[in-house]
């Protein structure tokens, strides 16, 4: 198994935003027929720069955070750093298997029984499911939801329905992690025993990545700071430092 | 970034032999998508085996009626020719959104942008499966034998599927980047279904003018070689050559596409 590195060159990232007129083909045709004429006004293809001039070299070991304002470009950035957006300029390169818990609830179907659904949010974590199947016990086990698993998910309470997305989505020992805050859920004795797991977790991660606004929960998990700032890397260095700046200006 | 090139289409390569090498991934989704129709009812998919069911028995009465073909000869053709049209037009009008649909699931996690594709033709696969029902029905009631060229259409389906994909990849991109395109090729596979010998005979057609008008239709072509070995006669040389180089010329043109546009898909969400 190759060790997980990212490295970031010159990575620009452009977004065109795009609204109802220009997703429209037949815009497109009538604003080549007119010459264009109508085009301006409604057409307004806007492009954002998402990011710019990001050079970051991850090595294995690393925990970085990311912080900086709303719109700022952590999502953006995150999405980079997982091999999701190739970014227009420069070059990503990601080495090892990248998993995301951004959204824990993602791939869950809300009419398959709690059985299903550990098969479904499996594969999307990219388990093999012959895999899933042999961790499948000890994950129900851990949901402490006993025979409600073979109900459909829907029927959970808010809590359950939790319980089961993060029991599965902290399954996998990925090689990089990538996470927009912290993953916490439930009552106090389940809060408990899914911060260890997840501890466990980032701690087998070679590659942490995590946005956070937190100060605590940087100053914790991290030993390295990146803040953004309108797209740009404002200052990528140790936590304390970084922290300074950030909540001192 | 690369521009549009035939040759050089590595990345479209890799993420199409990743997306097969991952099978488990498509297949996994594609079945989700039908048991979903099951826990809503418990007639499930065959709720669609039950309206082409209707279809073709009011389509049948109709224009056999109309066209006065004898029954035996003509509601075996026009079954074989709905359910396959199920096929066809399902996986367009579906492949199309292959990538809308999926968006939450590109945003997240690195997955091959293919797998959307396969999950699409694998979910119409299992449908059409439910559909193939009804062929033996329609065989038994009108005593048509069935011989070994039977087999042939396997063959045929498969080349069928292949010509499909290549379609849905340039399609689900198209459809991403400008939305109403869907509405567009919906609509063009409306009119196809007139345009294509399903509800009537390629023979019907008066001189030569017409006939060489109908071998353009590419699904005319890719209606013949799975539904022709299926009623016992061989399709023409014609119907096999045309699949075949159109899958070769679709896959080369496809993989350029797909390797031009690959990347911008997920900004096009």
């Amino acid at each position: 198994m190759i060790t997980a590195s990212i490295e970031l060159r010159q990575v620009e990232v452009v977004f065109p935003v795009y609204n109802a007129a220009s997703l429209s083909l037949k815009n497109r045709l009538l604003s080549a027929v007119t010459g264009g004429k109508i085009d301006r006004q409604h057409d307004g293809a806007i492009i954002v720069k998402g990011l710019q001039d990001i050079n970051i070299m991850i090595n294995p070991g690393e925990r970085v955070g990311l912080l900086g304002h709303n719109g700022a470009g952590k999502t953006t950035l995150l999405r980079v750093l997982s091999g999701i957006y190739q970014p227009t300029q420069g070059t990503a390169q990601i080495n090892g298997e990248c998993v995301s818990l951004i959204n824990i609830g993602l791939g869950i179907d809300p009419e398959a029984t709690g059985r299903e659904n550990i098969l479904l949010r499996g594969v999307m974590m990219g388990m093999r499911p012959s895999a899933i199947k042999a961790m499948s016990e000890e994950i129900i086990d851990f949901t402490g939801l006993g025979d409600f698993i073979d109900l459909p998910f829907r029927t959970y309470s808010t809590g359950m329905q939790l319980r089961l997305a993060f029991a599965v989505s902290t399954a996998v020992r990925p090689q990089i992690l990538v996470m927009d805050e912290w993953l916490s859920t439930g009552d106090e004795e389940f809060k408990e025993r899914a911060d260890r797991r997840m501890t466990d977790v980032v701690s087998a991660a070679e590659i942490l990545i995590l946005a956070s606004h937190s100060r605590e929960l940087l100053l914790n998990n991290c030993n390295r700071l990146i803040w953004l700032e309108h797209g740009k890397i404002r200052m990528d260095g140790k936590p304390e430092e970084v922290l300074k700046q950030y909540f001192g200006h | 970034m690369n521009d549009f090139s035939l040759v050089n289409t590595s990345q479209a390569r890799a993420d199409i032999l990743s997306a097969l090498k991952n099978y488990y991934l498509f297949i996994t989704l594609g079945w989700q998508d039908v048991a979903t129709r099951y826990r809503r009812s418990r007639v499930g998919a065959f709720w669609l085996t039950i309206n082409m069911l209707v279809m073709i028995s009011v389509l049948g009465v109709v224009f056999g009626t109309l066209f006065r073909a004898p029954v035996a000869e003509f509601l075996p053709s026009l079954t074989i020719g709905i359910i396959v049209w199920g096929l066809i037009s399902g996986l367009i009008n579906e492949g199309c959104g292959s990538f809308i649909t999926a968006q939450e699931t590109i945003l997240q996690v690195r997955m091959p942008l293919a797998t959307h594709i396969l999950r699409v033709v694998w979910r119409n696969m299992i449908i059409t499966a439910h559909n193939l029902l009804i062929l033996p029905i329609v065989f038994l009631i009108f005593m048509k034998p069935v011989n070994y060229l039977a087999l042939l259409s396997l063959l045929g389906l498969t080349l069928l599927i292949i010509n499909m994909v290549w379609m849905m990849l340039i399609l689900a991109v198209i459809c991403t980047r400008f939305r109403d395109f869907t509405q567009i090729a919906q609509n063009a596979m409306q009119v196809l279904f007139y345009a294509t010998p399903i509800i009537w005979h390629a023979e019907m057609l008066p001189g030569r003018y017409a006939q060489d008008l109908l071998n353009i239709n590419p699904f005319y072509h890719l209606l013949n070689i799975v539904r022709e070995p299926l009623l016992g006669s061989m399709p023409t040389t014609v119907n096999w050559v045309v699949s075949i180089v159109m899958a070769i010329i679709g896959w080369v043109f496809a993989l350029a596409f797909f390797n031009r546009f690959r990347k911008r898909v997920p900004y096009w969400l």
